[in-house]
Order: C-alpha cells, then structure tokens, then sequence
C-alpha cells in the first residue's frame, strides 16, 4: 500500500496558495467584528434610554486630538512595513517607535477622559445604561488597544536586539493587519458614541 | 517538524513510563492526537450528559414522582442542555474535524498547531469549570449548587437577584473560554482548508468533508461571537453593576434572547453541517458512486450557512414580536428547507442505483435521512408563527429538537466512529456489536423521541420536574423513559465495543472500504507526519485514480 503513497506523488504542479498568517488574520477579525457589532447594536439600542442622567450629550467631549493619534498610527505602521521590506531597519524602528507612542497618546486620552467622567460626573459602568454600553463599548475597543500596542512593544525590543529583519516581513504584515483592525473599530465606534450618540 | 517526529516516534517504542506519555499527549501540537483527545474528551461528556438525561427521564416516569428536588431538577436540564451542545458535539466535531482534514487535503497538520493544542485545552478548561459549579459554585450563599437557569440563561434570571452566588459566573465563564476555543479551531480550519491543501487540490476538487468544515468554520467566525460578546455584557452586569439585562434600569430582557439565539440557531447549523459532511463522505463509499451533485451540495451548504444567520427570532415568536418580524422570520425558517432538502435529495440520488453495501456506518446514515426529514417536518410546522404559539415550550419542541440532534447528528456521528476508527487505531470496530448497537438505539430513539412529541400536543410544558396524573401523560412518559434506557444500553454497547476493539479488532489495513479519498492512502494509524511525500492530485478521488488507472476521474474533469 505503500506504492499508493509514492504514485500519488507526482512532479509538483504550479501550486500558490495564500500565506496562513493573513488568512488566520483576516477570520480573527471577521470574528471580532462580530463581536463587536453586537456591542454596537446593544449601545444604539440602548441611546436614550436611561431612566437617570448623566446623559451623553451632557457630558461627552469629542476627542478630535486622540482620534486623530490613533488614525495616523495606521499610516506610520504601514509605511514602517513598507521599509521593513526593503530592509531598512533603522527607518522601520522609528516608525514603528512613532506608532507606539501614538497608540499610547490614544490610551491616555481614553484614560483622561474617564477619569474627567468619573470624578468630575459622576458616571460610573454602574451609574445608568448610558453608563454601561459606554464603558463596555469603549473599554472593549481600549482592550483591543492594548493587547495591540503589548505586541507591537514585544517587535520593537526583538528590533531593538536586532532580531527583525526582512525575514520577519510578512509576520509584520500580519500584525499591521490587526493594528489597521483597531483603527476602523475606532472609527466605527467615535461614529456610534461621539457623533451618532450625541 | 523533525524533532516533533523523533519524538513520536520514539513514543512509539515500548518501555516507556506512563509520566511520558502523559507528557506526550499533554504537549502534543499534533493534530491527529488532539483530534483524538477531543473525541475522547466529548465522548466522557457524553456519559455524564447521558446520566443528567436519565436522571431526568427518571423524575419524569410517573406522575408527582420524587425522585430529586424541584432545585436538582432545574440542575439537571440546565447542565444537561449545555454539557450536550458545548461539551459533547462540539468538541466531537472539531475532534473529526481536525484528524480529517489536513489528512484529506494532502497537508502534514493543521495551518497552526500551537493554535490547535491552545483551543483544545481552552475547551477542556471550559467543561472543567462548567463542572467544578458542582462545588464551587454557592460562593458565600449557602448549599453548593450548580447552573440551574436552563442553556438559554434567559434575563433576568440569570441576573445577580434571581441567581445569587457563583452557578452562572461558572455557566458564563465557561462558555465563554470555550468558546474562544471554538474560535481558535475555526480559524485554525479555514486557515488549513484555503492554505495547506497539496497541489492539484482545487477548491472543486476539495472532499466534501473539508468544504462543509469549511462553512461551518465560517458560521463558528459570526455565530459564537455574539454568544461570547452576550456573555461578557452578563458578566458586566452581575460583576459591575452594569444594566444590560437588568430591567429595573430600563435594561431590556428580550435583548438578551436576540444575542442568545443569533448565536443559538445558526449553532444548530453549526453542528448538524460537520454532520452532513460524514454522510457526504460516507454515502458515496457505500453505493460504490461518486456523490451526485457535488457543485450543488457545496452551494446547499453556503445557501444553508448565509440563510441560517436570518432566522434567529423563530424561537422568539411567542414573546410578541410584530407581525412583519414574525413573518420575515416564518419565511426565512421554511427557506432553509430548500437547500436541505436539495440535500437530502443528493444523498438519495448518490444511493440510486449504486451497489449499496448495508455495512453498519452506512445503516446509521440511512437513519440519519429518514429521521432528519422527520426533524426537519417538524421544524416546518413550528416555522409557521402561530403553530408555535400553541407548541412553543412545550415537550412537542424538545421532542423536535432531539430529533435534530439524536436522530441527526448523533447518528451521523456514530457512522462516522465506524467509518473512520479503523484509520485512527488501525482496527475494525465489530460488525456484529455495530448491527446491535444501530438497532437498539434506533429502537430506543424511536421510542423516546415520537412519543415525546404526544406529551407535548397534550399540553405538557418542558422544565417541569413533575406533573399530575391526566390521561395518558403517565404511560407516555413511562415509555419515553423505557426509551431512553435502551438507548442509555445501546451507548454502552458502543463504548464497549471502542474498547473491545481497540484490542481484539480485526486489523484494518490502510484502506478497508475500498474508499477514495487521501486519508485511506497513509497507513492506519498514520504516521506522524501523515505523508511521507506531499500527494498531487487531479480529481475528486485521487485512490479512485490511483485503483483505476484505465478509466481515472481526472480525464472527465
């Protein structure tokens, strides 16, 4: 039964299929998305219904700064993989540097504005429903965040020991995906609670 | 890779103490070894289901019977229900799932194994703590108890007030660490089905097994999550003092049933897909004829994975929905019929006129058919709005939904461990035990599950613990019990006849049903790195190829 396994294998035909990193990718974010729409219905289907304040017009403050942060993080992560494939190492850290701290700015901004919520209005998870779509929302999103900048800090000290080159270019990709990810959940999410919301 | 196969290999030789091979089995990234762990993992599951159901069936034989509690009997259901979906079929599932399709697609494992390994042990974690309730779950508040708000876990009975201690936390965070597990497997499914398939294996070309993995992987990606994200709202609420669910604080309870069911329906799809995958494997070896229609099953399978995201609130109509939602969802329940009916109709047209061997997976299959038309019959009628108002909660839905399950997916599966146990330990399983297990669990199903759905137009309402004495609901019951006593019999049959064969089973050879796809092609049990050189292939059945080199598939492809 042996001659079976030896028959069936032929010359190799032209064979390409995609690389697993990005499709395992793109499902996790299918999946994700899927999560996060239901966050999503329950915030919009919850607008309006509290039975006590404080209420989001009352007081939300749009965070144009954080927002903007966040969104050009997915440029410079991008332009950092660009480099990384044409193995400019030192270009790639900085960038890749760059991306950190503007992910970082954005988990300040989060902080800053639900420390001005707690203790200047009182609005706890457990104050209203208003109250918890909002943290819940958020916060997943903020998660999301920092599980995303945990990784991009676990490449920046593997660069900084010299041990990301263009080698590791796709598995950069695939983590630029996620990070791109973030971003658009954002946009979505400052849509719902900042514009819609209001 | 090589280090993994010395390893292995070496595990083979004898001596060896059983700390190593625990060591082994824990550490595993192989896929066929954590396929089998699942399998084993589910089948443990299985018994203690089994035993929640029969208690169950026993409270229930005669009227004002007190045999357990009121509170023991609410444990019961509600254990039984999750144990069965999330901790038995499940896992089964993914367990052939993963052994078969990196063997069927020509690929060494799965796209990702530490992924794999990482999913399997988040689902062992999830079924331990599920059950640790047991005696974790009363935290400060007295007795210890278990989850006992039924598998929906309807608002606001699983809330903080209606549900105090720890038995829900238990219920939530379990399913919800297995179901990042179920995650994990989906991803790792998808990613092994579109990107390690050997060359000459075309999506056209791919085993009907690995396709309908394929969707049901997909429907995992959108239908488990809202589960999961419903989970982690339940938890705000009863750890945070948020008001998802809670309507005290305008929170809304039906909320909770539309997250609920836009994950519970399209899960039944989810498990009873990998289901029709075994019969579209199975049937075709069996009538000796390559399966008809094969385009048109795949598009089945798609049209059922999309169609069954939209019919969620069919298990809502009861809490007075409008008539525009009641009827969208009407019609979008029946439409699932066509594409499973389009089914049913090629599994009968792969049977037509093929030389059928009545080898015991294929006596399971054919039950599947006839039992799954029945199940789907009735799931037709309680499609129709205003005939479920009247069956709705009552035992005519049960009856229906194990219809599904036992006489659906259970039967396929167990098909499934007679076609596929010769490849994964190397020997048959009894053809003579097999012929007495099928019989006696397809009189036991019988019995059980039509005369269920008597008790339920009677007006019988599930989750009762007991009932009063009315015309014939004590002697229904009575035979429903009987029942599933025979079926309990018939399980242990095959749980016997698992472990009489692993060593006294006639040895199987590589390739015992004279079958056609690429796992019949390796030795049984595998080896390790499943091939030894990557197969290329050039039609739907490569060995029917390699058997029939005169008249091969490949030149009418």
């Amino acid at each position: 039964m042996s001659a079976i396994t030896t028959s069936l294998a032929g010359t190799p035909v032209a064979w390409k299929l995609p690389y697993r990193g990005r499709v395992g990718m793109a499902c996790l974010i299918v999946a994700e998305s899927s999560i996060f729409t239901i966050f999503v219905v329950a915030y919009l289907f919850y607008l309006g219904k509290s039975l006590s304040g404080p209420t989001p017009r009352e007081v939300l403050e749009t965070p144009i700064f954080y927002t903007i942060c966040l969104l050009s993080s997915s440029l410079t992560i991008h332009f950092a993989g660009k480099l990384l494939e044409r193995g400019k190492r030192i270009a790639f850290l900085s960038l890749w540097l760059l991306t950190i701290v503007l992910g970082g700015l954005f988990m300040y901004g989060t902080g800053h504005e639900w420390h001005r919520l707690i203790y200047e209005h009182g609005l706890t998870i457990s104050t209203n429903l208003f109250g918890t779509t909002y943290y819940s929302i958020v916060g997943l999103h903020a998660f999301h965040v920092t599980v995303g900048l945990v990784m991009l800090c676990t490449v920046l000290i593997f660069g900084l020991a010299s041990r990301v080159s263009v080698d590791q270019s796709r598995r950069i990709d695939v983590l630029s995906m996620y990070w791109h990810f973030v971003d658009a959940v954002w946009v979505v999410v400052f849509t719902v609670v900042y514009i819609v919301g209001r | 890779m090589s280090s993994d196969v010395m390893a292995i290999q070496s595990a083979d030789a004898a001596g060896r103490s059983w700390t190593e091979v625990l060591h082994e089995w824990v550490t595993t990234v192989d896929h066929k070894r954590l396929g089998i762990l699942y399998i084993l993992y589910a089948l443990i599951f299985l018994v203690i289901g089994g035993i929640e159901a029969a208690v169950i069936r026993i409270q229930l034989m005669r009227p004002n019977n007190d045999f357990v509690s009121p509170q023991v009997f609410n444990r019961m259901f509600t254990m039984h229900g999750t144990t069965m979906i999330f901790f038995v079929t499940m896992p089964v599932l993914f367990g052939f799932a993963n052994y078969l399709v990196p063997l069927m697609i020509g690929a060494r494992d799965m796209a990702f194994p530490r992924l794999n390994a990482f999913s399997f042990w988040l689902t062992a974690l999830g079924g331990f703590l599920l059950y640790f309730s047991f005696v974790g779950g009363s935290g400060l508040y007295g007795a210890g108890n278990a989850p006992d708000v039924g598998w929906w876990a309807y608002a606001p009975l699983a809330s903080r007030a209606f549900s105090p201690g720890h038995s829900s936390d238990y219920w939530t965070i379990a399913l919800l660490v297995s179901g990042f597990g179920s995650i994990g497997t989906a991803i790792n499914i998808i990613a092994t089905v579109l990107c390690m398939r050997c060359p000459g294996m075309k999506l056209s070309r791919m085993p009907l097994l690995a396709w309908l993995n394929l969707v049901m992987s997909g429907m995992v990606l959108i239908a488990i999550t809202p589960l999961s994200a419903a989970q982690i709202m339940l938890l705000v609420d009863r750890y945070l003092g948020g008001h998802f669910f809670d309507t005290q604080a305008g929170g809304s309870a039906p909320l909770w049933m539309h997250f609920f069911w836009i994950f519970g329906h399209p899960e039944v799809y989810i498990l009873v897909i990998p289901a029709f995958a075994f019969l579209s494997e199975i049937i075709p070896v069996f009538s000796r004829k390559p399966i008809f229609g094969y385009p048109v099953m795949v598009a089945a399978t798609v049209a059922i994975g999309l169609v069954s995201t939209s019919v969620w609130a069919h298990h809502m109509f009861s809490i007075g929905m409008n008539s525009y939602a009641n009827g969208f969802f009407a019609i979008t329940t029946m439409a699932v019929g066509i594409p499973t009916g389009i089914k049913i109709f090629n599994w009968i047209g792969t049977m037509w006129g093929g030389k059928i061997e009545f080898k015991v997976p294929m006596l399971f299959c054919i039950g599947f058919l006839f039992q799954f038309l029945i199940a789907g019959l009735t799931g037709i009628m309680q499609a129709a709005a205003p005939f479920d108002w009247q069956l709705t909660l009552s035992y005519f839905v049960v009856a229906h939904f194990h219809y599904v399950i036992v006489g659906g997916i259970l039967f396929a599966l167990f098909g499934a461990f007679y076609y596929w146990y010769p490849k994964m330990t190397g020997r048959m399983l009894s053809e003579s035990l097999g012929r007495l297990h099928f019989w006696l669990f397809l009189i036991g199903f019988h019995l059980t599950f039509d005369l269920m759905h008597i008790p339920g137009m009677l007006g019988m309402p599930r989750r009762i613990y007991t009932y009063e004495p009315r015309p014939a609901w004590g002697i229904l019951n009575l035979l429903v019990t009987i029942g599933a006593f025979i079926q309990g019999i018939a399980v242990l049959v095959f749980v016997w006849n698992l472990i009489f064969s692993y060593f006294k089973g006639q040895k199987a050879g590589n390739d015992p049903w004279d079958a056609w796809t690429l796992e019949w092609s390796v030795s049984s049990p595998p080896p390790a790195y499943n091939f030894a050189s990557i197969p290329v292939v050039a039609s739907r059945r490569p060995l029917w190829d390699l058997k029939h080199p005169e008249d091969p598939d490949s030149r009418y492809e």
